[in-house]
């Protein structure tokens, strides 16, 4: 008898599976939230690049949203810690799209994060729009222009600025220490482009794993090599412990150290002694222009630093985003999408700025020089800005691209 | 004359040190865990975690209260000391009577609990911690670059591992020790407190790593994870050491350390596993370990 | 007696069927996942005495293999899982001729000093994709069924998992398994009884490490990637907290232990952080110092008291 009812039950079970997604509806907003979610490091090296401030920026966004449009939508905002790891970021998201009903996912630094997350993103059909991850596969060999926006930087606005001006000074041999996950080999792909486009040789490389400890031995072999240049194709916590063994070792006495992506953020941590006179790529300055002031220091306020460019790019993105979801009225993937491509941004962040057909957002970025300590007037006063680079220039050209999609138009 | 074998000089001597160096974090921590094996029958796997117990307790140290270097030099070892001896009061004296696995279990939960507190403390980033000024610099020899805090590590490192081995081989307590470790029973029956003498050497060796931690602490970033992954390369080191004399474990982890370091050099891929293949290769020669015994 | 157990059993197996409409399909698979490779652990810890501190590359290399033969080779699905879990016997071939060279706590070390290097190995290699790890393996098709929907491949892991588990309990119980337990208990005298203990030590190594793959094997087609957390030695001790928790050596205690754990992450891993392994390492401590039977151990210990038998 009991056997028999089970057997029943498991088969009404195998016959009558409940579908795990909600259908999604196209003609209003599901469930009538707006779920924003931001995925980043809270712990890890890149927390102060992104971390607790682009929640931060994010909340900031949603309430001056409501203030100005007064949405009859309800907004929601979650966030994660991804520690940096692929598996541990894709299953959030994922469990966010199926169980909480998340509509869009911001920030998502750390490429190898991203890179998952755009996965499982276009699967269940969402947004992703990723202030944070710098490498360049997003919008080529895994792009995904219906489903991803790649919004504040990419590797290749990162190399092409500052290595072309290193190469015409004369320094002409180079040599990579590379983190050793997606954003790294993109940007030492990236930047050995630049190098030999320019004539330059590139002398060899080595990798070190993310969040490491020591940089000493990396530095040893850096120094082996003879290169004019060490460049140091890392970030955040990596980039300034590579920068003071470097000094400890006396590498600087003979070659020149370049970090490819350094942000203000480093250079309120390591200082303008040991800093002055570095050049490098910026998508972001506080202190551009009244608009970027006003809204830095409130940011200021909340959060005790001046904005990185991922916060302002978190700031901008879900910004960009609700815009889109309040002119549309749905929160229907495809068609949010196709808004906010046909819809210049212009706000604090970026001017004239546009998503072009392959996910990327293109902008004007700022090639920065690190200021001399008697030249700063006021805390944060760091970058004299050497050149604006236009929106055109400043990313990777559409005839280059190896997205695809993009391709078979 | 700069270069041999077609690497510049000055990297082939900055790498040699660095190997030294780490070398001597393997011989003070695999001097540690072989001082608690002989005592206890445990392999402590909380080793790693106290040590890095003992590099946060510097940093600690120097951001919140303003003591500097030297005092932690002192200070923290005791502490991570006076933690470990907690430990063997509170939990593993419980154990002695068990399989000694189970000794291994207990500690790697507690290298968990250890290292998840002070991740949530502190995030996994590290934190920096300058060189003390004495040792900031370093001197140019002509063909290499030699940073005096390095130095200043190997030399302090081996200094702490001679003692050790003077003080068990060559005083009355180390013969105790000794004595208590062959025949725990018959040395009880001496008179002599033996398990008082297990508590303090349990907190002896885990000092130990609490040492070898502030001495890591200005050549590294201070961080939550810097013990767990040193602890797993210790545990390769000891069994190609094989834990019978205190001698053979310091030169195991000097001679490895140096091998690893020349390994950059040389074949840079394959540095963060020679150590490993080595463990390998001694297991199909000499199981017992190149200065064990089987016991 | 032998009834209830068949009951038991039957209700199980109902619950297995039913789960995935009750809760996350996920979650339960995930679940399902670890408690395989919690079993298989629990053959060779608990049955045979041998505490690997290394299973984790087993699992890993597993969802390696699977994960490029799926998404690189583009083989069939089972294919690929059989690969993956024959990858990770040849592993595990190699590693336990190794270890079992040395005892105890030695055994422990090696292992977990092999695993290491295996792991360090995985990290550089280019078909594992490094850090990034191995992103977008599809899940196929199994008898025309797309196992892109949860609930599909949800049946197809149950499946698995029930023919592993069943697997184990029949080792177990064979001349083979009464064999590895004469050599848990007393190794000196399975070895004057003419056991060549070495040789059946190694058998049950590799065939712990050919299940402890067929889990991460099947956690590649779930997640639909395969990255360095499921080689790494946290994922070794956390097998081993599982087993312990549940109770080493019963047929049952890897499966409570792998669900409590794995259930206990999920609820917390957003609520406390960072502080998730330190309740782990509390769980930890509180089993060695007063709890070794596990939940399962205990309990059957319990009852058998309250029935009058003697334990």
């Amino acid at each position: 008898m009991m056997k028999r009812k089970l057997l029943a039950l498991a088969l009404s079970a195998m016959l009558f599976p409940v579908a795990g997604s909600a259908l999604a509806q196209a003609s209003k907003i599901s469930g009538d939230v707006v779920k924003i979610a931001v995925l980043t490091d809270m712990s890890g090296v890149y927390a102060d690049l992104g971390g607790k401030g682009s929640v931060v920026a994010a909340e900031m966004a949603i309430e001056d949203f409501k203030a100005q449009f007064k949405p009859k939508f309800k907004i929601d905002l979650v966030s994660a810690d991804h520690q940096n790891k692929a598996d541990v970021g894709s299953n959030k998201v994922r469990e966010w799209y199926d169980t909480q009903g998340v509509d869009m996912v911001t920030d998502v630094l750390n490429s190898g994060v991203a890179i998952a997350v755009a996965k499982v993103t276009t699967e269940k059909n969402k947004i992703m729009i990723n202030a944070g991850a710098a490498s360049t596969r997003l919008t080529n060999e895994d792009c995904a222009p219906n489903n991803v926006v790649h919004y504040v930087y990419d590797t290749y606005a990162l190399a092409n600025g500052p290595v072309s001006v290193m190469i015409k000074q004369g320094k002409d041999t180079w040599f990579f220490l590379t983190a050793d996950y997606a954003f790294g080999h993109s940007l030492e792909k990236d930047a050995t482009a630049v190098v030999l486009a320019n004539g330059g040789k590139v002398l060899g490389g080595v990798r070190h794993p993310l969040n490491a400890s020591d940089f000493s031995s990396f530095l040893l072999q850096a120094q082996s090599s003879k290169a004019k240049v060490v460049a140091l194709a890392n970030a955040g916590g990596d980039t300034i412990n590579s920068i003071k063994a470097a000094n400890e070792f006396g590498l600087t006495k003979s070659q020149s150290v370049v970090g490819l992506l350094t942000t203000i953020i480093d250079i309120h941590a390591v200082g303008l002694q040991a800093t002055q006179g570095m050049m490098f790529t910026e998508g972001f300055y506080w202190n551009l222009n009244k608009e970027t002031r006003d809204w830095s220091r409130r940011f200021f306020d909340k959060h005790k630093r001046m904005p990185s460019m991922l916060h302002a790019g978190a700031y901008s993105a879900v910004t960009t985003y609700l815009k889109a979801v309040q002119a549309t009225g749905t929160d229907d993937t495809a068609t949010v999408m196709k808004k906010m491509h046909d819809t210049p941004i212009n706000d604090a962040f970026a001017k004239g700025g546009r998503i072009r057909e392959d996910g990327r957002m293109v902008h004007d970025m700022y090639l920065v020089e690190v200021k001399k300590p008697s030249e700063s007037k006021e805390a944060w006063d760091y970058y004299n800005i050497k050149q604006v680079i236009p929106a055109e220039q400043a990313f990777q050209s559409m005839a280059l691209s190896r997205c695809p999609a993009v391709a078979k138009k | 004359m700069t270069e041999i074998f077609g690497v510049p000089i000055q990297a082939l001597f900055g790498q040699l040190m660095l190997g030294l160096v780490n070398g001597s974090f393997y011989a003070v921590l695999s001097l540690g865990l072989a001082v608690i094996f002989g005592m206890l029958n445990i392999i402590n796997f909380a080793h790693g975690a106290l040590y890095m117990a003992g590099a946060m307790l510097a940093w600690m140290g120097m951001e919140y209260l303003g003591i500097g270097y030297w005092w932690m030099l002192l200070l923290a070892p005791i502490c991570v000391g006076l933690i470990g001896i907690a430990i063997e009061r509170l939990m593993l004296q419980w154990l002695y009577k068990l399989d000694h696995l189970y000794g291994l279990l207990l500690t790697f939960g507690l290298a968990l609990m250890i290292e998840g507190l002070f991740r949530d403390l502190y995030g996994v980033a590290g934190q920096p911690y300058s060189i003390p000024e004495e040792f900031a610099g370093a001197f140019n020899l002509g063909f290499m670059f030699l940073p005096k805090y390095r130095a200043w590590i190997v030399f302090a490192s081996l200094s702490v591992c001679l003692l050790t081995w003077y003080m068990i081989e060559k005083t009355r307590l180390g013969a105790y020790l000794r004595a208590a470790t062959e025949n725990p029973q018959l040395t009880q029956a001496f008179g002599i407190n033996v398990p008082l003498m297990v508590m303090l050497t349990y907190g002896f060796g885990v000092g130990l790593a609490g040492f070898a931690g502030v001495l890591a602490a200005p050549a590294s970033q201070v961080g939550p994870l810097m013990g767990s992954n040193l602890i797993i390369v210790v545990f390769a080191v000891v069994v190609i050491g094989g834990m019978g004399s205190i001698l053979g474990s310091v030169v195991t982890g000097l001679g490895l350390g140096i091998i690893e370091g020349m390994t950059k050099v040389f074949w840079p891929e394959a540095s963060a596993t020679v150590v490993f293949m080595i463990m390998a290769v001694v297991l199909m020669i000499r199981p017992a370990g190149l200065f064990g015994r089987e016991k | 007696m032998n009834r209830r157990v068949t009951i038991a059993y039957l209700a199980g197996l109902g619950l297995l069927l039913l789960a995935p409409n009750f809760i996350y399909p996920i979650l339960v698979m995930k679940v399902l996942c670890f408690a395989l490779f919690a079993c298989a652990f629990n053959l060779l810890l608990g049955y045979t005495g041998l505490l690997s501190f290394g299973h984790a590359v087993f699992l890993g290399s597993a969802a390696y293999v699977t994960g490029h033969a799926l998404k690189v080779w583009e083989l069939p699905t089972l294919v690929g899982l059989l690969a993956g879990t024959v990858a990770a016997a040849a592993l595990g071939w190699v590693i336990g001729s190794l270890a079992i060279r040395r005892q105890g706590i030695y055994f422990a070390m090696v292992t977990l000093a092999l695993a290491q290097m295996v792991f360090f190995f995985f990290l550089q290699a280019p078909f594992t994709g490094g850090e990034d790890g191995l992103q977008g393996v599809p899940r196929g098709t199994l008898f025309g069924l797309d196992l892109a929907n949860d609930i599909n491949l949800y049946y197809l892991v149950a499946a698995i998992f029930s023919a592993s588990f069943w697997l184990i309990q029949r080792t177990i119980h064979s001349p083979f398994g009464q064999i590895l337990k004469a050599i848990r208990e007393n190794e000196p005298r399975a070895i004057s009884l003419g056991y060549d203990v070495a040789k059946y030590k190694l058998l049950a190594f590799v065939l712990s490490a050919g299940l402890a793959g067929l889990a991460g094997a099947t956690k590649t087609l779930v997640f639909k990637f395969a990255t360095l957390t499921d080689a790494h030695w946290h994922t070794s001790g956390e097998v081993v907290l599982m087993t312990l928790l549940g109770g080493m050596g019963t047929v049952f205690g890897p499966l409570v232990g792998a669900t409590i754990i794995v259930t206990l992450q999920n609820e917390l891993a957003d609520k406390v952080g960072s502080l998730v392994t330190v309740i782990m390492g509390a769980i930890f401590v509180i089993c060695v110092l007063a709890f070794r039977r596990g939940i399962v151990g205990e309990s059957l210990a319990l009852y058998k008291r309250m029935i009058g038998q003697k334990t």
